[in-house]
């Protein structure tokens, strides 16, 4: 089942395929950029003269402001398309939008689509290097990236760690690509949902599952919680909210059972009150602006990997 | 002196398997036996001679949908494949649902000339599955299969009725069975494949479940039932069961399901979307024993044309459906091996009579119009090109073995393999 354009070198399209030594490497870079954006002027010229292409064809603020920012610390140019001002509505396939963007002189395309395979479909039409921004429910690898160097920049490492992702693990993109990055590098994963909300069938992954959240609470360094799509709550999917909360939200007495080092994480947006309680979301073991900010890190990693490294061409 | 001579070949006559040659003189099979002459020679050796093959599930795209394929060339890739006739599914724009447009289908076969069109007239009225279609009108035209092809009747009483009226008539009602609410946002099957890509997907038991339920309507109205595109393991057994119980069913495989299965899926090209989907391995396997035991009567093509533009999307974007009339007795024949008997029945014989197609799916005979296939089932080929409008095939670039080498409709030559 080779699923193609794995290799870092050439494209990030998934985390399954990333071995230990590339996530490493890039978490390693992804730490020394960490530092460049705490210098006075946080800018390196890595990619002077590089124009990087951000294509979202799904409505994203913050992930597209990140990759914004990481281009422009590594002095890349930047174009932004976006599907609602397009031509694409004026019925453009996806092919030819791509083919006339890359004509412009693109020298790599960020993608975030909505339909599952989009950036593996651009990967195989142009002639450049694609990262995946999140298609569908699938993969959304430079999420995985930040979420491990935010682990790891507080645990020294994943290896024997325990890491809960709670929540709708079916529809996530995130859940699809921390799995593979975070047992890779070492972690052991814990999927924690409602039964309509695991997938269907994990044989295989690295992972377990379990409908128990607080069956493992108490055993976990880090619980990884992800958002409740309200747009799904009450009465299809689960009961209602406040039964999700019940049984899946880290609540302030859940939060009081945690160990006392365990940390919280989110890839937000977050629903306060709902998957996550309030205090809980300002506390300081829950680290998710600091996942925001290795963001830009992450993804400046990626950038120069596909585009500045001596391993281009 | 005949028109034409087949020599050589190993030819399946009313009397059986026989190594004769077939002479053909206006558009008739006029002589059977040994070392006959005729003025165009056809060289059978080592290959197979038989009915041309009837093909009883083809979305021919016309009217309505021209740039897809039209009634000429999805006709002319169905001779390249050995087809001597055709039903054409009626979910046109607008949909065969009305004498009118079944008279159309059918005359814009017989002028293109490639092969015989029979309509399948729409068992509602535009396939929106609450009121009748013009089934009477249509069966005076000509029409003997009924379908809402592309989508189920979902409302058990409507097709209760239908059933009932065209029982009486003597037609065949055909479906395609996909429960509309289990597949509503599904985009391939619900297994290890679709948990990794998180696509939505549909469960085996979408097919199943209406199945089961179409079974019943049939005990109750009798009606001639022919199930579509099987694609699940336990649709196979219900087959195996309704037929035990002496329920008067058919059942139809396509080549895409006989040769892939969801693991395809994974490579994300639209060339492997397909309504029902691509299913699990063990599926897979169970379609294929299905089509040698019997189980499954006959391999329909559901050749369904996307224009390359179409495909040139997200899997997710890209319209259901691959071509497959110019590649389905290669794939046939792979799962049925060299049972000659067999592999006429599935592919010419069972599906003329499923579809009521007069001057089809005979065992050669004197007398008899000249429809005739010559596959050779030992060349191998790589398909490169294709003559329908589309290029949605996946098996575009696969090597198979068995090819058809001539066909021959009323005593013409409508395809002749190149060299």
């Amino acid at each position: 089942m080779d699923r193609g354009g794995g290799g870092i070198m050439n494209h990030l399209l998934t985390t399954e395929d990333l071995d230990r030594a590339t996530l490493e490497e890039l978490l390693a870079d992804a730490d020394e950029f960490s530092e460049v954006l705490n210098r006075p002027i946080p800018k390196v010229p890595a990619l002077r003269g590089k124009t990087i292409a951000t294509m979202f064809f799904e409505p994203s603020t913050r992930t597209k402001m990140s990759f914004d920012k990481a281009a422009k610390a590594l002095s890349a140019d930047t174009m932004a398309f976006s599907a609602s001002t397009s031509s694409l509505s004026k019925g453009e396939s996806l092919k030819d939008t791509a083919l006339t963007v890359r004509a412009m002189g693109v020298d790599l395309m960020v993608v975030r689509h909505g339909a599952t395979g989009a950036p593996w479909r651009l990967a195989e039409w142009l002639d450049i290097p694609i990262v995946n921004a999140g298609d569908g429910a699938h993969q959304h690898p430079t999420q995985a990236l930040l979420d491990c160097l935010t682990i790891k920049q507080r645990f020294g490492s994943l290896d024997g760690l325990r890491i809960a992702i709670v929540g709708d693990i079916k529809h996530s993109r995130v859940a699809r690509s921390d799995i593979f990055a975070m047992a890779t590098l070492g972690a052991e994963v814990i999927l924690v949902g409602p039964p309509t909300l695991l997938p269907l069938d994990t044989e295989g992954w690295p992972v377990k599952t379990t409908t128990d959240l607080d069956g493992v609470l108490e055993t976990v360094d880090v619980v990884y919680l992800l958002r409740v799509q309200l747009e799904r709550g009450g009465g299809s999917v689960f009961p209602s909210l406040p039964e999700y909360t019940a049984r899946y939200g880290m609540t302030n007495e859940r939060f009081s059972r945690l160990k006392d080092d365990a940390i919280v994480m989110h890839p937000g947006p977050m629903n306060r009150g709902v998957e996550i309680a309030h205090e809980v979301a300002d506390d300081h073991r829950a680290l998710i602006l600091a996942q925001v900010t290795n963001g830009v890190a992450a993804r400046m990693a990626v950038l120069f990997h596909l585009l500045g490294g001596e391993s281009n061409e | 002196m005949n028109d034409i001579v087949i020599v050589g070949g190993s030819v399946l006559t009313v009397d059986g398997i026989e190594s004769v040659d077939i002479g053909i003189t206006g558009g008739k099979v006029t002589e059977i036996g040994k070392n006959l002459d005729g003025g165009s020679v056809i060289n059978a050796s080592g290959s197979w001679v038989g009915p041309s093959f009837v093909d009883v599930h083809t979305h021919l795209r016309e009217p309505g949908f021209e740039w897809k394929e039209t009634i000429a060339t999805g006709t002319e890739a169905a001779a390249a494949g050995g087809y001597g006739g055709v039903v054409a599914m009626p979910n046109t724009d607008p949909v065969t649902d009305n004498a009118q447009i079944a008279m159309y289908v059918a005359q814009r076969g017989t002028q293109a000339g490639f092969t015989d069109v029979t309509p399948a007239g729409a068992i509602t009225m535009g396939r929106a599955g609450d009121k009748m279609s013009h089934i009477d009108e249509m069966w005076s035209a000509g029409v003997r299969m009924f379908t809402d092809d592309g989508d189920s009747v979902a409302d058990a009483a409507v097709l209760r009725l239908a059933m009932e009226y065209i029982a009486n008539l003597g037609g065949v009602v055909a479906q395609h069975a996909v429960d509309a609410d289990l597949s509503r946002h599904g985009f391939m099957h619900e297994g290890s494949v679709s948990s990794l890509l998180g696509m939505a997907a549909i469960p085996a038991e979408a097919e199943e479940i209406v199945i089961a339920r179409d079974l019943a309507l049939v005990r109750l109205t009798g009606v001639r039932y022919h199930l579509q595109h099987v694609a699940t393991r336990r649709g196979v057994e219900l087959v195996a069961q309704a037929k035990d119980d002496g329920l008067p069913i058919t059942a139809e495989v396509t080549p895409h399901h006989l040769m892939f299965d969801e693991t395809f899926v994974a490579s994300m090209d639209p060339d492997y979307k397909m309504m029902p989907p691509l299913r699990s391995a063990s599926d897979r396997d169970a379609l294929r024993a299905g089509l040698v035991s019997g189980v499954i009567d006959v391999v329909a093509t559901d050749h369904a044309p996307h224009a390359p533009r179409e495909q040139e999307v997200p899997f997710e974007h890209a319209p259901n459906g691959v071509i497959g009339l110019e590649w389905a007795a290669s794939v046939a024949h792979e799962v049925i091996g060299d049972d000659q008997m067999r592999f006429f029945a599935a592919m010419s014989q069972t599906p003329a009579q499923i579809a009521s197609m007069e001057g089809h799916g005979e065992a050669l005979a004197v007398g008899h119009d000249a429809n005739i296939v010559v596959f050779n089932p030992t060349t191998e080929w790589t398909a490169t090109a294709t003559r329908s409008m589309s290029r949605n095939a996946p098996y575009l670039g696969t090597t198979l073995q068995g090819r058809v080498l001539s066909t021959i409709l009323r005593g013409d030559v409508t395809y002749a393999a190149e060299g």
